[in-house]
């Protein structure tokens, strides 16, 4: 299976699903690519799969691909393959392959469940660009008949902060946008502040768009709680201790990454806030505090 | 069995008697196994070979006793009620005897059946945890019920200003026949609960020679602790280790004797004597820890020679593994972390973290270093020496221009003595205030550490447990004019010389040990994944 086949797949899924999380679409373009190879060895099987996932990586560079498609070869190969057969070998992880995205669709739900009941009637909302996690939320907490109203941020470059103000006017949510510099101003009006994350870090910190970490500060300073949402399958083995030391490859799109040549004229899409800031995080392992994370994480892969 | 005090027609009688005496009998038996088998287990919990043939033995006796009864051996409480049931037994006069002892069998059964029950338990926890693991992703939520809360034994605080307590421990050394070293000179009195003892009277000298009780090479350990040759949490694990390595090699078993359990008995005494020379750390406590159960472990009929092999074998991949291979790992981390440019402060002199400096210049990583040092010890200087040696770019400071000179550093490198269980860091004294600088500045603060320096033990603060060094170290100046020499003499002056502080884990970024890296409130997390492996 070569590689334009392999990243057609994948924005096919992208196109189908437009709500779907990037690295869902990529674990099923992953168990899909599975599925076709013809591999001879367990040890080769694994080698293109990784292989597969640094294509992907190529083609949407969020942190939440990567994690993704490295949890994915995880789970499938943490079971016992000492059948004779590869076949049988393959059926096995193509399994625990139907099993782990079967689990990762069920996350979101999850989470919803866990996250609506922090939100209080009368409540005022903050969150920061668009997430389709967060929108779940909203949607669960508007279904259990609560009365809220939201400030979204604009979240420039690519205004994705009015892409959510949509969706949730859809729902006949009250919502204002604001600007990316207004969130000092507007902190004091809200009474918790609710964002996504694109990867959620060993430290229990979170790589979002940018923007966040500002968010994070200044409600910290006006000590609001600071909630963040994410699925499990966003933890990730990285550890960075500030905001330089996140790699390149998650800060800038995948397409600036291959063309341009100087990065730093290039403004980095996304930002880390670290655990200090963060008072909860929801996920679909339960409500977690930021130290809690590590814990999950060294559950996962020690 | 309990089936002796069944209503039986008269012709039974004679059986009931003999049932009934082989039940008293049995009874009696049971209660002296039980009381041995209790002592024998609060001795050594790592009997389980023993346990499961003693059960079974158990078992076996009441089983065989059921036999002669001619009814149906039915379980022990159900068959309470039909005893209890003053039935019209033809023998009234063995009725209470026989209810009496029918009771007390019953609960014999019953914490028979428990203890067998337990093994059974543990035997299928044991093979839960293997497939524990490979569940793990698909059941996050499985593991932490399956985990068996381990209630682990901690060493208890020093209280040298306990008279009850320092009487306890003189007669434990006493009878271990060794001497106890005396403290000296005035203690600050917010540490008197600590020993501060003076290096001009170092315990050896109390010895006889030759030295019956202990050996010459703990002998010689013990001297170089105690005169500062040998410092350096893993200089000192592993100069102990050797020298107990020695200790096997020279060993023999008396006759009449096991090797599992006499070993273990001939190091105590060793064990205490090192203690009085310099107080244990705690990576030395988890070295001993794991050889006592290595040793315990050593099967009755395996012979001297080959145990012996198996123990000298067990320690060097002790060292190979927890020391120089977690060094390896440990540095493998740590280079991702420093970056080109970098401007690395380091706090006196941990192997760990001058290897991990050594290996990213090996690597062709351009930074520099800053090392900070501090008296009495001025252990950077060792530091600085080894550091040059590579050709690194070095600068000297003391502690005290640490603030002046922070705005120019990118991270700062702290070794650890011992990582406790709440998360704090203990490092020799000076560390935390650097953390506490450097958090003030954001510079990030990155701690490295083996797993086996980890440590059960709880501390907030730097009193409740410490060490205190000579004073009269802080007596000479640079320049050699000594103004304290007669500080015994005043009578409001106390010179207090501290080993260790305590680090919070707010000061602290990020934790680098060889099993990756984790925020500094994980190591209750390993210090648990730990325990489930072993």
């Amino acid at each position: 299976l070569d590689k334009i086949v392999l990243v057609e797949y994948f924005r096919a899924q992208m196109r189908k699903d437009p709500d779907m999380a990037s690295a869902v679409a990529a674990i099923r373009t992953l168990l899909e690519f599975l599925k076709r190879d013809k591999g001879e060895t367990i040890l080769g099987l694994r080698e293109s799969l990784k292989w597969a996932t640094d294509c992907l990586t190529g083609e949407d560079s969020s942190v939440a691909v990567s994690s993704g498609g490295e949890l994915f070869l995880r789970f499938i190969s943490l079971t016992s393959l000492e059948h004779q057969d590869l076949s049988r070998c393959k059926k096995v992880m193509e399994e625990r392959g139907e099993l782990f995205l079967e689990k990762i669709s069920m996350s979101r739900t999850k989470v919803a469940k866990l996250c609506h009941t922090f939100i209080k009637d009368g409540a005022k909302i903050l969150t920061h660009s668009y997430s389709r996690v967060v929108l779940r939320v909203l949607e669960k907490a508007a279904a259990e008949k609560k009365r809220f109203s939201v400030y979204v941020t604009e979240s420039q470059p690519d205004s994705a902060g009015r892409q959510m103000a949509e969706a949730l006017r859809k729902l006949n949510v009250p919502v204002t946008v604001v600007l990316d510099a207004a969130v000092g101003y507007v902190l004091e009006k809200v009474d918790l502040v609710i964002v996504g994350a694109e990867g959620v870090v060993e430290s229990g910190g979170i790589i979002n768009k940018i923007g966040t970490y500002q968010m994070a500060v200044c409600s910290k300073a006006h000590n609001k709680p600071f909630y963040v949402v994410a699925e499990s399958f966003k933890f990730v083995r990285l550890y960075p201790l500030n905001q330089q030391d996140v790699p390149d490859k998650f800060k800038y799109k995948a397409d600036t990454l291959k063309t341009v040549q100087n990065l730093s004229e290039e403004h980095p899409m996304i930002d880390y806030t670290p655990p200090s800031l963060i008072t909860l995080l929801f996920t679909d392992l339960g409500v977690l505090t930021p130290s809690a994370v590590s814990d999950e994480l060294i559950k996962l892969y020690l | 069995m309990a089936d002796a005090g069944e209503p039986e027609g008269p012709e039974r009688k004679d059986d009931i008697v003999k049932a009934k005496q082989e039940g008293k009998e049995l009874t009696k038996e049971e209660k002296q196994r039980l009381r041995k088998e209790k002592k024998q287990q609060k001795k050594s919990k790592e009997k389980k070979d023993d346990k499961p043939s003693r059960d079974s033995e158990k078992e076996k006796k009441p089983a065989s006793a059921a036999s002669p009864a001619p009814q149906t051996p039915t379980q022990p409480p159900a068959q309470k009620a039909p005893s209890a049931a003053p039935a019209p037994v033809p023998v009234p006069a063995s009725e209470t005897p026989s209810a009496a002892d029918k009771p007390a069998k019953s609960k014999a059964e019953l914490k028979a059946e428990r203890r067998a029950r337990q093994e059974a338990e543990r035997a299928s926890k044991g093979k839960k945890g293997d497939v524990g693991p490979q569940a793990a992703p698909g059941k996050p939520k499985a593991p932490p019920s399956e985990l068996q809360p381990v209630v682990k034994r901690l060493p208890e605080h020093v209280q040298v200003d306990n008279p009850e307590v320092l009487k306890k421990l003189a007669k434990k050394l006493e009878r271990q026949q060794i001497p106890l070293r005396s403290d000296y000179g005035y203690k600050v009195s917010l540490f008197s609960h600590l020993h501060q003892y003076s290096r001009k009277a170092p315990l050896t000298q109390q010895l006889g020679i030759p030295s019956t009780v202990i050996h010459p090479a703990i002998v010689r350990l013990g001297l170089q602790y105690s005169q500062g040759i040998v410092a350096g949490s893993n200089a000192r694990s592993v100069a102990l280790l050797h020298a107990f390595k020695q200790v096997i090699r020279d060993y023999t078993t008396p006759p009449n004797e096991e090797l599992s359990r006499d070993l273990v008995n001939r190091l105590k005494p060793y064990i205490s004597f090192l203690n009085q020379c310099r107080p244990l750390s705690a990576s030395m406590g988890n070295a001993i820890k794991y050889i006592k159960k290595e040793i315990s472990n050593i099967p009755s009929q395996c012979k001297e020679e080959e145990a012996k092999r198996k123990l000298l074998n067990c320690i060097d991949c002790y060292i190979n593994e927890k020391i120089v291979l977690a060094a390896k790992a440990i540095a493998k981390y740590s280079i991702e972390k420093i970056s080109d440019g970098d401007v690395i402060l380091v706090y006196g002199c941990s192997s760990l973290v001058n290897h991990i400096l050594c290996e990213a210049f090996e690597k062709n990583r351009k930074f520099r270093v800053i090392v900070v040092d501090s008296r009495p010890r001025l252990e950077g200087r060792e530091a600085l020496r080894r550091l040059v040696q590579k050709g690194i770019n070095c600068t000297y400071v003391l502690i005290s221009a640490v603030s002046y000179i922070l705005p120019e550093v990118s991270k700062v490198f702290l070794g650890a003595h011992a990582l406790l269980a709440n998360g704090y860091v203990m490092s020799r004294v000076g560390t935390s205030q650097i953390a506490l600088v450097a958090k003030a500045f954001n510079v990030p603060v990155l701690v490295c550490c083996e797993t086996y320096k980890f440590c059960e033990r709880v501390q907030t603060d730097s009193f409740v447990s410490n060490e205190l060094d000579d004073p009269d170290d802080l007596i000479v100046t640079r320049t050699g004019t000594t103004q304290l020499e007669h500080w015994q003499e005043v009578p409001s002056l106390g010179l207090l010389n501290l080993v260790y502080d305590v680090t919070p884990p707010d000061f602290v970024d990020l934790v680098i040990t060889d099993l990756g890296m984790i925020p500094c409130t994980s190591v209750p997390v390993v210090l648990r994944v730990k325990n489930v492996d072993q």
